[in-house]
């Protein structure tokens, strides 16, 4: 298999350097006691998790709304919509905060809009340099992610499931609850635990929204390693942050494969249905 | 089919319109718009034109275009060759050896990719992997970045692959090189296509990885557009993402449109 050898040259044995690297500070400001019991290092790691927490959150609330509508309310150009969403996935996740600056920031357009119409001089909309700021940019990009796997769970829906409860009288928030939704929690799981994962490594919005308030741990080792030129300070960021996102990695690919073992399941129930 | 009455339905596509245009569309036309207006006082854009376009396309922003393109063609070439090659390999390796590949081959991305930058600025900073202050470890931290997503497309398409082609060609002699070259490589081109659409794309906007690795001769598009707002010229850089934004589109679209001969018939 030269494939795995070489990646593993490439991207295993960096990792592994890395951990070597962050006990090389022993003795000076770099070491792991001094970096972890640092204030800066305490604040960035409690905010990290913190926005991933919230932004994933926000990110299933949407999402589910969005997938939602898209699959069980069609509508002409909802697959333009369902295309759009496919195409952020792969747009780079800075140019959400650069629009954001344009649109909420403090001489921006929604507060030029407002203060058109009250003519209050003062910016009423100032959250972009807050973690509110990082949070909404973090859902508007993050959110596809959620919506892909719920589309691909709601296409295995038989859909006379739902017209038959629905024609038995339940509602449509009913129908929702009880014959929708506990089809999607698998997909909903794996969505959303992958959208922790990718929050808690996002990198460009957070450096661009560039507020001395809102620092994370990927922002940290960066500062730390490049700015500073602290190699080994960095490194032990890093292998704090390396830790986690492997741990989150885990648990990932555990709830995706049980996603897959019951989505086996689920195809040979929809193959017997039509005889019944 | 989850809601019968009219009305209803209509509410719900119209809050659902709402969310669709503030969340998606209004940011990726406001950074359109922005890199076309002269400037932005108001609640609209003025003084609309393609004077920035211009400036985004020379001078240092054009070399930072050129170079993106330039890591992004090689980086997603040797990722494309590298994840189909594991992908197809991995086919006949023993069912635990292709777990093993599967977690490996998407590590790079469940990792920070600040982190992985940090790793490949100590690892290959040394003889005899001298890699660092050269173009090459960027191409490199690019190429291990997309790695992941040409190894599981191209591995999601190798399972939606019909074997009797393959088996069809074993049958009537054709060797195992045969087979790849003028069976499944051919059926695979639709996957490889959109695989490397995808791997361009996603290293055109990388920036974790980059920062912590490039040299000062070695600026991507990316970087450059961070110096821009940095330096305060927002309006700038909102008109190098746009570039940025139609390279990136061209390039997901002109790839995702390979189909192979296979199909046409």
């Amino acid at each position: 298999m030269p494939p795995l050898v070489i990646v593993l040259l490439v991207a295993v044995y960096p990792l592994i350097r890395v951990c070597l690297e962050s006990v090389t500070g022993v003795g000076t400001q770099s070491s792991w006691g001094s970096v972890l019991s640092s204030e800066a290092f305490g604040d960035a790691l409690w905010r990290t998790v913190a926005i991933a927490a919230t932004a994933t959150l926000g990110c299933l609330v949407l999402g589910t709304f969005l997938a939602v509508v898209l699959a069980f309310v069609p509508f002409p150009g909802s697959r333009l919509v369902g295309r759009l969403v496919d195409t952020v996935l792969a747009l780079p996740s800075f140019l959400v905060t650069l629009a954001f600056t344009f649109l909420y920031g403090t001489a921006g357009a929604v507060n030029a809009a407002i203060a058109g119409v009250t003519g209050d001089r003062a910016p009423a909309v100032n959250f972009l340099y807050t973690p509110a700021g990082v949070i909404a940019a973090e859902i508007t990009f993050f959110t596809p992610f959620v919506i892909r796997p719920l589309m691909a769970s709601f296409s295995m829906l038989p859909r006379a499931q739902l017209n038959v409860a629905a024609s038995l009288g339940a509602s449509p928030l009913r129908v929702l609850r009880s014959v929708v939704m506990p089809e999607a929690w698998p997909a909903l799981t794996a969505g959303g635990s992958l959208v922790l994962l990718l929050t808690l490594n996002e990198f460009g919005i957070v450096l661009f929204t560039g507020a001395k308030g809102v620092t994370t741990l990927p922002v940290l080792i960066y500062t730390r390693g490049i700015v500073s030129f602290d190699l080994p300070g960095a490194a032990v960021i890093a292998t704090v942050q390396i830790a986690l996102s492997l741990a989150l990695y885990g648990v990932y690919r555990m709830v995706f494969a049980r996603l897959m073992t019951q989505r086996g399941r689920a195809g040979t129930d929809v193959a017997v249905e039509p005889s019944q | 089919m989850l809601l019968w009455n009219r009305r209803s339905r209509a509410v719900l596509l119209g809050v659902f319109g709402i969310v669709v245009v503030v969340v998606f569309v209004a940011p990726l036309a406001t950074v359109v718009l922005a890199g076309l207006a002269g400037a932005w006082t108001g609640a609209l854009p003025s003084h609309l034109g393609v004077d920035r376009l211009g400036g985004a396309l020379s001078g240092e922003n054009l070399a930072s275009l050129s170079v993106s393109l330039q890591t992004a063609v090689v980086a997603g070439g040797l990722a494309l060759v590298l994840g189909t090659w594991a992908a197809l390999a991995s086919r006949e390796a023993p069912p635990w050896l292709s777990r093993v590949v599967d977690a490996v081959f998407h590590l790079p991305i469940a990792v920070p990719s600040v982190a992985l930058g940090l790793g490949l600025v100590i690892a290959f900073n040394s003889a005899p992997l001298l890699l660092g202050g050269t173009r090459w470890i960027v191409i490199l931290a690019h190429a291990v970045l997309v790695l992941a997503f040409a190894f599981s497309a191209v591995s999601a398409a190798l399972d939606r692959l019909d074997p009797a082609y393959r088996q069809a060609a074993e049958s009537l002699g054709a060797g195992p090189f045969r087979v790849l070259t003028r069976v499944t490589l051919p059926l695979l081109l639709p996957a490889l296509g959109a695989a490397a659409g995808l791997a361009v794309a996603l290293s055109m906007g990388e920036l974790g990885a980059t920062v912590m690795v490039y040299p000062a001769t070695w600026k991507t598009l990316p970087v450059t557009i961070f110096a821009l707002t940095d330096r305060g010229q927002a309006f700038q850089a909102a008109a190098s993402t746009t570039i940025l934004l139609l390279v990136t589109l061209v390039a997901l679209t002109a790839l995702g449109r390979i189909r192979s001969a296979a199909a046409v018939r």
